[in-house]
């Protein structure tokens, strides 16, 4: 943005730096001030209460103290405990396990909308955004119906021998991956389509003529066209997949507790707000490192955020 | 080079079936006779009669209406003048607050949500102007909105040419009548697409709300939540079908708004 700087003329006007931040103030003042009071200070805030120790009544006091974080990684009452390395882990998982299938089942999805006639194409899409728009709840507890022990799609997977009978097929791992990928498959089809309809088919037309096969037209000349649109794709789906509280709530079980459960646990049931709090924390850092990499990264190929 | 191969068609029909089955079966159910769900028994409009008599799902819907219209108004606002000022002027600490303002769109809303928990029971217990309910709540939706507002105005006033408010500037209008004879004007869609962001997203936000809400104020996703954590019942399928309903009205009313302007559509 070159057109900010300091004391130059701007949209016929001659600012100099005090009637800058005084507009500043008068413009942007509000937001800022809502959005540092209600949302930075309460995040420095659970920052602070994750190195206080907990009370016996659930609330949190001094001394300050490291345990939360080495209870964290696993240091407990009981010796070494792998069971918060392990929610870590297993949310990573399901986050970039989630993504990778969005991405999967979203290219075919993208280049269908694009290559259809124009006047389908907004019908098209209008059907990706229906769902897109429709509560994440709804669509999520849907499955439960759906994969129940007597439904349909449940005694089709036993005719396959993909289950026993009388089993359902939630709470299981397999069935928070259906749900998340039903539920973020548009937000990766989304900014997919906007990156193919721009695709330029003449570089594809000149690598087939040069005698690249359709695999390999495909890889050097058409994935390269759509990367931007792939890469914001995931990013939307990433971050938010690896938080996710209410998809695992509803379709897993005890064994597949993820970093959002976990979370939520001990904000609520445990009430253990300092731990909760640190979990929290660790949680947040690893999304600001990764987006933090990604701007610089994108900085240097001299793009914006986004 | 650009067609629609057999292979194509059939993945692509399977994915919209896919993305339409836990809709299609909301609604089928909806209609299911079986008090407890289950199985199929008999057609029944029964569910959505006994929602005309059920006070609680009534006041969660007012609840969650009155919330989006308010946190709406409140962050349109705030955020208009945000993306304005953050596109115009320069203030020290730009930079980072620039950044900051990605954190709802960046972190999980769980994060956002305990951290907004811990906040006001703070304040809450500091002093009593503030209770946990529907004000924590509309404080919470609005904190989480204005940065979506802001960054929509700011993109659509930096796509903006400099030269038509600097002919307005330069035929003698003042900054006062050149914002709004020109600049408001021209930035319009752009609130106007803000303001949209905002409301679907308080609408739909179930895990901000869950965790600022106190007692007696619950939201149609709370609702559903609690409910559907206890069993699956044919009401909430009716509920959820209405729902579904006003979301498909909502896209296309939106979708065939944007067409005059935009007729290749994106």
């Amino acid at each position: 943005m070159a057109n900010e700087r300091k004391g130059e003329v701007q949209f016929g006007e001659q600012l100099t730096v005090r009637s800058h931040i005084l507009r500043s103030a008068m413009t942007s003042g509000p937001g800022i001030f809502w959005v540092t009071f209600f949302l930075l200070l309460p995040l420095v805030w659970i920052g602070v209460i994750s190195f206080l120790t907990r009370t016996e009544v659930g609330g949190f006091e001094r001394p300050f103290t490291f345990e939360n974080y080495t209870r964290f990684i696993g240091f407990g009452f009981f010796g070494f405990d792998m069971l918060y390395p392990q929610i870590i882990l297993r949310s990573l998982v399901l986050g970039i396990g989630t993504a990778v299938l969005c991405m999967i089942t979203a290219l075919p999805l993208a280049f269908f909308i694009a290559g259809l006639p124009a006047r389908y194409k907004t019908l098209a899409l209008t059907l990706v955004l229906i769902p897109f728009w429709t509560n994440l709840l709804i669509r999520t507890y849907a499955w439960q119906i759906l994969l129940a022990p007597e439904s349909p799609l449940t005694r089709l997977a036993v005719w396959l021998h993909f289950t026993e009978p009388g089993l359902p097929l939630y709470p299981s791992a397999m069935a928070i991956y259906i749900g998340m990928v039903c539920d973020y498959l548009p937000f990766l089809v989304l900014p997919l389509y906007a990156s193919v309809e721009k695709i330029d088919w003449s570089i594809a037309e000149a690598a087939s003529d040069l005698g690249a096969d359709g695999p390999r037209v495909f890889w050097h000349a058409i994935l390269p066209q759509v990367t931007p649109g792939l890469v914001a794709g995931i990013i939307l789906v990433l971050i938010p997949a690896t938080g996710q509280f209410v998809i695992p709530d509803l379709l897993g079980g005890a064994k597949t507790v993820m970093l959002g459960n976990a979370i939520q646990q001990q904000f609520q049931q445990s009430r253990d707000w300092p731990f909760g709090s640190a979990i929290t924390f660790v949680g947040m850092g690893a999304v600001m490192l990764g987006l933090w990499a990604y701007a610089r990264a994108a900085g240097e190929r001299g793009g914006e955020i986004i | 080079m650009k067609r629609v191969s057999l292979p194509l068609w059939l993945v692509s029909a399977f994915l919209y079936v896919f993305m339409y089955a836990p809709l299609a079966v909301v609604i089928i159910f909806s209609f299911n006779a079986a008090k407890h769900g289950g199985p199929w028994t008999g057609f029944t409009t029964d569910w959505y009669t006994s929602l005309l008599a059920d006070k609680q799902k009534q006041d969660a819907t007012w609840n969650t209406l009155i919330l989006a219209v308010a946190s709406t108004v409140i962050a349109t606002a705030l955020g208009t003048m945000l993306g304005y000022g953050l596109s115009r002027y320069w203030f020290p600490g730009k930079k980072m607050f620039s950044l900051a303002m990605y954190i709802p769109v960046m972190i999980p809303d769980i994060v956002m949500a305990v951290a907004m928990l811990a906040f006001f029971k703070l304040l809450t217990s500091a002093g009593g102007f503030l209770q946990m309910g529907l004000a924590t709540m509309t404080i919470a939706h609005i904190t989480f909105q204005i940065p979506f507002v802001a960054i929509v105005v700011r993109s659509r006033l930096v796509g903006m040419d400099p030269a038509i408010e600097e002919a307005a500037h330069d035929l003698g209008a003042s900054t006062w009548q050149t914002f709004w004879s020109v600049t408001f004007p021209l930035m319009l869609p752009g609130v106007l697409a803000g303001a949209m962001l905002a409301f679907t997203l308080s609408l739909d936000d179930f895990v901000v709300s869950f965790f600022t809400t106190g007692p007696g104020a619950t939201t149609l996703p709370i609702l559903i939540y609690s409910s559907v954590k206890r069993g699956i019942t044919p009401d909430i399928n009716a509920l959820s079908t209405l729902i579904v309903l006003a979301s498909v009205i909502g896209t296309i009313g939106v979708t065939l708004l944007q067409r005059p302007r935009q007729p290749s559509g994106g």
